[in-house]
């Protein structure tokens, strides 16, 4: 009998979910004007950055109305298996935030989006966008995606008093000047690179690749001919195990490695710019400390004059039950004054390059300084260079490496990655 | 008609929930074995998948990942079922000796279990942080205060006995529950029985020996097979402890990476056929004893 109504019960939700989702999607002339626009933007500065851009949108488009539906979840894990889910039962929301990049090329090949590059056309983007980050993100000539902001992952973030008291006078240039400072470090008893869970190691994989392979051969290694056996990988994942055995112990996630930096008691950290707003921001939402005082920055070693960046972008899925509201949403997005409202928000620079300068100052103005003059390199962990199966097999081959340290074995598995990824 | 008048409503009354179960359990569990015998690794193909029969069954063997998982699959069971069992008998093996305020303190010990395991991961996360020495926080912390640094470990981050560590919360979590199983099992024990022993000559401890002990082999068995299931499927434990790191892998979080970041169904299906499996291994030699006993009485 519980059996019964517990089956029952089952029934009742999930016909009530059926029904819920229906009306959201599909209900009469008065839900249409609704934006469902999906993001996983809840959290200090970046929910704020949303609210500024959806204040815009709201005084430019008055027969729409943006509708939230954010979920919660740094990097978007939990919002992407939930985006996944309702795109396979052909729900999509109006508009979704992706990495742009690699990350969409899965709802890409699967025919999910829509080509957006009537829109491009019209707002004249590729005029305004740099044209390397165009390159990067258009697949067979299409684009999928309007990014709304860059961050950038090759930053080497450091205490200068701790680099004072080992007798390093600077930021290490190469990746060889990064390995002897790591040892001075550890000579004068505080701990030489601060590290977080396994997702902070790709991170740091990524940046120790471009230091030691250089710009060009780097973004070879994700076209159709890279080659991931060559003596040069061997020496960059050589790098990588010398630079992990100066590691500390790891650490619960990215915020208390970069701390550890902060409080003095590590000397190294690399980590993504959105580290800057962790170290800089008062203490409710970060660690108040000063910059270029108490911590300072450096692109890291060996990637000076590359940006390897990632950005948040917006898609247009196909059959989205708003589509004039979604290219209303697109637009702001891909606007001047929308990306100059977000982004000093969000702490990230605007994808565009005709923002406005004052706005962005100390870290971001560095940022867009080098955003403007430096080469690109996209990012593995955050969805640029390589499709979600590629970046889980170069994941799970660096959590098997952490273990155990076998080179050999960590470029086989890189090979393997390279050549199941279906890219 | 009057044989069929009464059966019918018996059988019209559990008919959905036979209908839903035959649909919702095993026909999705069919489902997911067909599935997990195709070559369907790419979610985006709306190509079915070719029939490949046991392939990914024997290929995922090849996977160091898949080994690693199994490994610590194996380490946390060993030290969550034996812990929680050990444990729990030992404090229903106190109450049963009758002392004082027994109501209050089985409350307290029942209490960790109306915790879901994802408030006990994040807590523990905390209590088991890995840091060492000055910087100690969590248990560490408590150790360095009261002079025990030689006990500061790495906690779930040990590469080979983290999942032990892991075992700890669950244990802390569990044992209440298995302590108010053989509570229940320690008062069946007639006090006849008990006495006729003293009777006979036996001393306390021969009388937990020789007759309760052997009384309670159904409640252990019942306590194995609740915490084995339990255990062969943790999930949210260790996501809530570690997130999804190779160091703490286990089927369960294998498995979601390959559905949701791997995007490979089949393989997703084969993780967690293998699951089903070994649940089944644990489950199926209960039920069949249990049928044997019910046929014996």
């Amino acid at each position: 009998m519980a059996a019964v109504a517990v089956s029952v019960a089952g029934l009742l939700t999930l016909s009530a979910c059926g029904g819920g989702d229906k009306q959201d999607t599909a209900g009469g002339p008065a839900a249409h004007k609704k934006v469902e626009v999906f993001s996983w933007w809840t959290g200090p500065g970046e929910a704020d950055g949303l609210k500024a851009m959806r204040e815009i949108f709201a005084k430019e488009n008055s027969n729409f109305e943006f509708f939230d539906a954010a979920v919660a979840g740094g990097s978007g894990d939990q919002a992407r298996a939930l985006l996944s889910s309702k795109l396979q039962a052909n729900q999509p929301p109006d508009t979704f935030q992706g990495h742009a990049g690699a990350e969409l090329q899965g709802y890409i090949k699967s025919g999910k989006l829509e080509s957006l590059n009537f829109l491009y056309d019209e707002l004249k983007l590729k005029d305004v966008l740099p044209q390397q980050l165009i390159d990067q993100i258009t697949v067979e000539g299409q684009v999928y995606s309007v990014p709304v902001n860059i961050h950038r992952s090759n930053v080497l973030w450091f205490n200068p008093s701790v680099l004072k008291d080992a007798g390093i006078s600077g930021a290490p240039k190469t990746v060889d000047e990064f390995i002897a400072d790591l040892e001075k470090v550890k000579k004068s008893g505080k701990i030489p690179l601060s590290i977080g869970s396994q997702w902070t190691l790709v991170h740091l994989l990524e940046s120790v690749l471009l230091g030691s392979l250089g710009t060009d051969a780097y973004n070879a290694l994700w076209t159709a001919t890279s080659d991931w056996s060559n003596a040069n990988v061997t020496k960059a994942l050589e790098n990588f195990k010398t630079i992990l055995s100066y590691a500390g112990t790891p650490q619960d996630d990215w915020q208390p490695a970069a701390k550890q930096v902060a409080d003095g008691e590590a000397a190294f950290n690399i980590m993504g710019d959105w580290a800057y707003g962790y170290f800089h921001n008062p203490p409710e939402g970060g660690l108040g400390k000063e910059s270029k005082k108490d911590f300072d920055w450096a692109a890291s070693p060996g990637t000076d004059g590359t940006f390897m960046w990632l950005s948040d972008s917006f898609t247009l899925p196909k059959g989205a039950p708003n589509r004039d509201g979604a290219i209303a949403w697109l637009k702001v997005a891909a606007s001047k004054e929308g990306q100059d409202a977000f982004n000093p928000l969000k702490g990230s620079i605007p994808a565009r390059k005709d923002a406005d300068q004052s706005l962005y100052k100390d870290y971001l103005s560095w940022s867009l300084e080098q955003w403007s003059a430096d080469k690109l390199a996209g990012s593995i962990q955050h969805g640029v260079v390589a499709n979600d199966t590629w970046r889980t097999a170069i994941t799970d081959a660096v959590g098997l490496f952490q273990q155990d340290k076998n080179v050999a074995k960590f470029q086989q598995a890189l090979v393997a990655a390279a050549k199941n990824s279906g890219q | 008609m009057t044989r069929v008048r009464r059966w019918l409503p018996g059988l019209l009354l559990v008919s959905p929930s036979i209908i839903l179960i035959a649909v919702f359990v095993y026909g999705l569990l069919g489902w997911n074995f067909k599935l997990a015998m195709t070559d369907k690794h790419n979610e985006i193909a709306e190509i079915p998948g070719r029939f490949v029969g046991l392939e990914n069954f024997t290929g995922i063997w090849g996977e160091e990942r898949w080994g690693l998982s199994v490994r610590h699959s194996i380490v946390f069971t060993l030290v969550f079922v034996a812990g929680a069992l050990v444990l729990g008998w030992l404090l229903a093996f106190l109450m049963e000796k009758g002392i004082r305020a027994e109501g209050g303190f089985r409350t307290v010990y029942l209490f960790p279990m109306a915790v879901s395991f994802i408030a006990t991961g994040v807590v523990w996360r905390w209590l088991m942080n890995s840091a060492t020495g000055e910087h100690a926080v969590g248990l560490n912390r408590l150790f360095h205060y009261i002079g025990l640094d030689f006990l500061q470990w790495q906690w779930f981050r040990d590469p080979d006995w983290g999942m032990a560590a892991m075992a700890i919360p669950a244990v802390w979590q569990m044992s209440g529950y298995i302590m108010a199983l053989f509570l229940a099992g320690f008062r069946g024990v007639p006090d006849e029985l008990r006495e006729a022993a003293r009777v006979d000559g036996c001393g306390e401890w021969g009388v937990y020996r020789h007759v309760v002990l052997p009384m309670l082999r159904p409640v252990t068995l019942s306590a194995l097979i609740i915490l084995g299931h339990i255990s062969l499927k943790v999930f949210d434990l260790v996501v809530a402890v570690s997130g999804k790191q190779i160091i703490t892998d286990v089927p369960a979080t294998f498995m979601w990476t390959a559905v949701y970041d791997s995007h490979d169904p089949a393989k997703g299906a084969t993780i967690a056929s293998y699951i089903v499996l070994s649940v089944v291994i644990f489950v199926v030699p209960y039920l069949i004893w249990n049928a044997r006993k019910g046929n014996r009485s």
